[in-house]
């Protein structure tokens, strides 16, 4: 056992982060608001970084590698709120043409749990292909079959959402096993970008109470302060090996329950990246509330991830069921 | 990034497993109630079970007597030994956490004689001699005092939450040599033998009524020189080679014994009735106990991944404040998940009808020590704060 980066792992998560530092600046961010139209241009380029080909075999275009290297690209991507519908994209790149080199973007539904509320979908505007979870498989439907109206105020300005009144069955691309497996690695992929999430929360607090002043100094000083950040970072960690080990249960299964490592990644690091987002704005105080420092942008970003491939509850839910039939 | 045990482990665990099948039952039941020299003699025989099998002093180098077991293997032996429920370390703790490592790295040839192999083979028991009523978290602030006179220290003082003192052979004690040093630079490390005259020990009740802490006066004490571990007034950093032993793995079986505890706790759910159906079928309850089964995985993951770090970079990473602190609360969190499941029940702290009313009404208060002890949760976060997120330090 060495669970650990390797040098590889760790070059990997050098190259993507200073590909994301460069391109996704808070600056590049705020131009890229409320923006519905694809950037074509930024879609490509992660293309070709890798991010949707990661996992494909060499022979079929790829990089080859598992999933422990995916959760760390995505944690990456979630640092940086790279906006678009990575997880989708990079779940099919093999099964749909084109997702793979990024001149295809694939967005998706998941409606394999109790979903609530009405039908919404994001990044519709952008997609060439949808492709939907049900319990008993997985269709591809053409966004231009769809009748959608653009919800006009979405939470998260970087996450444009359409409201869909009806959803055709679509082509069927796999059985229901498939959906369950894309269910799995997608909640893994996106627990890898809630950990950078609330990584780069913490790091933004932090940060800010070091330089910020209060009665005559630093309010990263003060315990009351302080232990709010040693918290963050204690989830941070806690949720890194979840991801983390959620990644190396998915290469190697024989290592332990995937079902289980995923649920708990999901799970661990959908609550840490909220409750790392909150205490980002509570540190800034004031500024935590306006719309300038882009601590909002995380806690935001964090309520779209937490509504796919499963939420807290859900995976709760499936965790009882695991700790159930072990006892 | 790799979680696969090797053959070699493997293996291990395999021959680990058979031992303990046939050892834990074998060794009976822990004695219950106040009788503290019954409670010595389990654990100590124990120990030496342990060491006879080839299994004691897990982390500690072969050249002492221990396995010097790899890293991944200690994380087998903490799962093995939760698993099967083997006996805790016990009055054994100090001893082989805290007194043993210092004196393997600080000791002189003949201290290390004296004490290592006995304290490995369940043969001297150590209790710690840190703390004081005015000494706790600010443990630097300590002021038993020790004069040289001839060839040995006069030493008066008062210690406090002494764990065992009255079993034990051995105290690690921290005494002051230098009043007028600043007061991280005036300490220094004694092995004081607890048959000395001018002793007394005080039992000092906890909220649970059991007597395992104690109070401790000195008066007059006079311990012979050649029982100075280290220089004079070197006693703080002799002291943190200690804590650094502490914060590692000291907490690693039981943090995996918490899997076992949930499992546990579900299997009562299915026994428990609330409004006319069992427990389990109580859709709030079922979330509690996935999403803390959820954290506890987490934290099992968190454990392999700072046990890797410190194989790879050869010192305990900073992360053991985090595990430390996250692991303390988790504990409370299921001991009152627990006593809530069993309603009136937990009023009692002896089993009703078929409930473990008395095992998890014992549980739930003792994890309470959990956020106090060996660094409280508030001095973790300033570690935390401090040492790893660089933010400014508290007044020391």
């Amino acid at each position: 056992m060495d669970f650990q980066l390797t040098e590889d792992q760790e070059a990997l998560r050098e190259g993507i982060r200073s590909f994301c530092d460069g391109r996704f600046t808070f600056d590049a961010l705020r131009e890229l608001e409320e923006k519905t139209a694809v950037d074509r241009e930024l879609w490509s380029e992660l293309a070709e970084m890798g991010v949707f080909g990661l996992r494909l075999p060499e022979s079929e275009g790829g990089v080859g590698l598992g999933f422990a290297d995916a959760v760390l690209v995505f944690a990456e991507l979630g640092r940086r709120l790279v906006p678009g519908p990575l997880a989708w994209t990079q779940l099919v790149a093999g099964r749909i043409d084109g997702a793979a080199t990024g001149e295809v973007v694939v967005g998706g539904l998941d409606l394999r749990g109790p979903v609530g509320g009405p039908l919404v979908v994001e990044h519709l505007e952008q997609l060439d292909a949808l492709v939907v979870l049900r319990r008993d498989g997985v269709a591809r439907i053409d966004p231009r079959d769809l009748d959608g109206t653009l919800v006009e105020r979405p939470l998260d300005p970087h996450t444009p959402i359409h409201r869909l009144a009806s959803l055709p069955e679509g082509e069927r691309i796999g059985d229901g096993a498939d959906a369950a497996r894309l269910r799995l690695e997608g909640a893994a992929l996106v627990a890898g970008q809630l950990l950078g999430i609330a990584e780069m929360s913490q790091e933004l607090a932090t940060e800010y109470a070091r330089t910020r002043e209060q009665f005559g100094r630093p309010i990263g000083g003060f315990q009351a302060v302080k232990h709010i950040l040693a918290d963050a970072f204690t989830r941070q960690e806690l949720a890194r090996a979840a991801v983390y080990a959620a990644g190396a249960t998915l290469d190697d299964p024989e290592v332990g329950s995937v079902a289980r490592a995923v649920s708990t990644a999901k799970l661990v690091a959908g609550e840490v990246a909220m409750k790392n987002a909150r205490a980002c704005i509570q540190v800034h105080g004031g500024m935590g509330y306006t719309w300038e420092i882009p601590a909002h942008y995380y806690l935001k970003r964090t309520w779209v991830l937490e509504n796919v491939f499963g939420t807290i509850d859900e995976h709760a839910e499936e965790m009882a069921e695991h700790v159930d039939a072990d006892a | 990034m790799d979680l696969r045990y090797s053959e070699s482990d493997q293996k291990f665990r395999a021959e680990l497993r058979a031992w303990l099948r046939d050892a834990v039952p074998a060794h009976g039941d822990p004695p219950r109630g106040a009788d503290w020299s019954e409670r010595r003699d389990y654990d100590t025989a124990w120990q030496r079970k342990l060491y006879d099998a080839g299994y004691a002093g897990i982390n500690w180098p072969k050249e002492f007597g221990g396995r010097d077991a790899s890293l991944t293997e200690q994380l087998v032996y903490y799962e093995e030994v939760a698993r099967a429920r083997a006996p805790y370390v016990g009055v054994n703790f100090v001893g082989l956490l805290h007194g043993g490592p210092t004196l393997m790295a600080e000791g002189s040839p003949e201290q290390k004689e004296r004490h290592i192999a006995p304290i490995i083979r369940g043969e001297q028991v150590w209790c710690q001699g840190f703390s004081e009523p005015g000494a706790g978290s600010d443990l630097a602030a300590l002021s038993t005092r020790a004069e040289l006179d001839g060839d040995a220290y006069v030493v008066s003082g008062h210690k406090i939450w002494t764990s065992f003192a009255q079993v034990a052979d051995y105290c690690e004690l921290l005494v002051r040599t230098d009043p007028n040093a600043p007061k991280h630079r005036g300490i220094t490390w004694l092995a004081m033998s607890m048959d000395l005259p001018g002793i007394e020990i005080r039992p000092l009740p906890t909220l649970l009524g059991s007597g395992e802490f104690s109070e401790v006066f000195l008066e007059n004490v006079r311990i012979p020189l050649e029982c100075r571990v280290g220089a004079e007034n070197d006693g703080w950093r002799i002291t943190n080679v200690t804590l650094s032993f502490e914060r590692g793995t000291a907490f690693a079986s039981d943090m995996y014994q918490l899997q076992q505890s949930l499992r546990d706790l579900t299997a009562l759910a299915r026994r428990v009735t609330r409004d006319d159906a069992s427990a389990w079928e109580d859709r709030a309850l079922r979330r509690e106990v996935g999403h803390l089964a959820a954290e506890l995985d987490a934290i099992w993951a968190m454990v392999k991944y700072t046990v890797s770090e410190a194989g790879k970079t050869g010192v305990p990473g900073m992360t053991g404040s985090c595990i430390k602190l996250y692991y303390s609360e988790l504990k409370q969190r299921l001991g009152e998940i627990s006593m809530r499941l069993i309603g009136r029940a937990a009023l009692a702290r002896d089993d009703l009808d078929d409930l473990p009313s008395g095992e998890i009404v014992h549980s739930a208060l003792q994890s309470l020590s959990l956020t106090i002890a060996a660094g409280s949760s508030q001095i973790q976060r300033n570690i935390i704060s401090e040492r790893i997120l660089g933010l400014p330090r508290e007044p020391r």
